[in-house]
């Protein structure tokens, strides 16, 4: 079990994650479209009569626009977690310091 | 390098190949069931099933944060790690793109109910401005990813937890979580779009075909990311995950 091994290198981590994501794009040669128009597509192929009764109430009006959006919620999401990482890390090396539990 | 390793690489090499062979070229459709996408009947149905769990998680969320507010930070964190994971596109070996769900951290820390919060937050955030899932199809996407991902991924860890394995139980936990989301995802497609020959389950098999390969190499990366947030709060926060453990006990019986 991988309890044995002492601490899985945090950098090992890394490293098998960005292979996991460079590595299709390498090996496969797909669209890597988004999904969504495809789930379209095997909708109205099961049931082509089917019309959406919906629409979004906003929708970004680019690609640019969309990209920026998800950008930002990425940003924000991994901004907030360094600070509460850092926040935890200082917060450990301070009380070390003083030698405070 | 020596001959051994290098056979050893070799045969990684063939087993990735041919698994990246039998995964092409089949477009996937593994993102949230899209506005407008699922029958009235449907969604109401699956508003109406992801309400009291939601009811419940934010009764959860609030006992936890009132007994507790040192973990507000800590919950923070669990919601960023959803909303930066469910922000990546990320290629995968069918040669098209899904995104991980980041709902297995929370879970494991805060337990599902809270993480069904999170996640319909993360949730709500992507189909008012992104256009990603809808307002009409969010019931059925949060039973996916925010209730029965969380649940899954709480369960697996407090199988591994009795007996001491956590690593490798927030390794499953997130993975899990991650994949069954996208299974759930699968059944309500199936469920609102029964194939003319074959029914429900020749409409799942087409639906779970498509994205379950899709889906694996997503789940482990979110596995081992997961892996490596849980690895910094070991090191940095051990009194946030002391209060947690003397938590756990008591939501039990609470809930």
């Amino acid at each position: 079990m991988k309890q044995n091994t002492p601490k899985l290198g945090n950098w090992g981590l890394v490293f098998m994650v960005g292979a996991l994501i460079v590595a299709p794009i390498i090996f496969v040669k797909g669209e890597f479209g988004g999904a969504d128009g495809e789930a379209q597509e095997a909708i109205t192929e099961i049931e082509p009569q089917y019309e959406p009764w919906f629409n979004p109430v906003f929708e970004p009006p680019s690609g640019e626009i969309e990209s920026l959006l998800f950008v930002s919620q990425a940003a924000l999401g991994a901004g907030l977690m360094g600070y509460v990482i850092g926040l935890y890390k200082g917060r450990t090396q301070k009380s070390s310091d003083s030698d405070k539990p | 390098m020596n001959k051994k390793s290098r056979r050893l690489s070799l045969l990684a090499m063939a087993g990735l190949s041919l698994y990246w062979v039998i995964g092409a070229a089949r477009p996937a459709q593994a993102m949230h069931i899209m506005e407008g996408f699922l029958p009235v009947g449907w969604a109401v149905f699956w508003w109406m099933v992801a309400l009291p769990f939601f009811v419940w998680g934010v009764r959860s969320l609030t006992r936890i944060t009132q007994q507790n507010p040192n973990l507000k930070l800590l919950l923070g964190l669990a919601g960023a790690f959803s909303f930066v994971l469910s922000a990546l596109k990320i290629p995968s070996v069918t040669g098209s793109c899904s995104h991980p769900t980041g709902t297995g951290l929370g879970a494991v820390l805060f337990g599902p109910g809270v993480m069904t919060v999170l996640g319909s937050l993360v949730l709500v955030f992507q189909s008012v401005l992104l256009a990603h899932g809808g307002i009409t199809t969010l019931g059925a996407n949060a039973f996916s990813m925010a209730i029965v991902g969380p649940w899954v991924a709480w369960g697996v860890y407090r199988l591994f937890e009795s007996r001491q394995q956590h690593k490798i139980g927030i390794f499953l936990a997130a993975a899990l979580g991650n994949f069954v989301t996208y299974l759930v995802t699968s059944i309500q497609l199936a469920l609102a779009f029964p194939a003319a020959t074959g029914g429900v389950m020749a409409s799942f098999g087409k639906f779970a075909g498509i994205f379950a390969l899709t889906q694996v190499p997503l789940a482990i990366s979110e596995g081992l990311l997961t892996i490596l947030v849980w690895n910094w709060l070991q090191a940095y926060a051990q009194p946030e995950l002391q209060t947690l453990k003397s938590i756990k006990g008591q939501e039990v019986v609470q809930s």
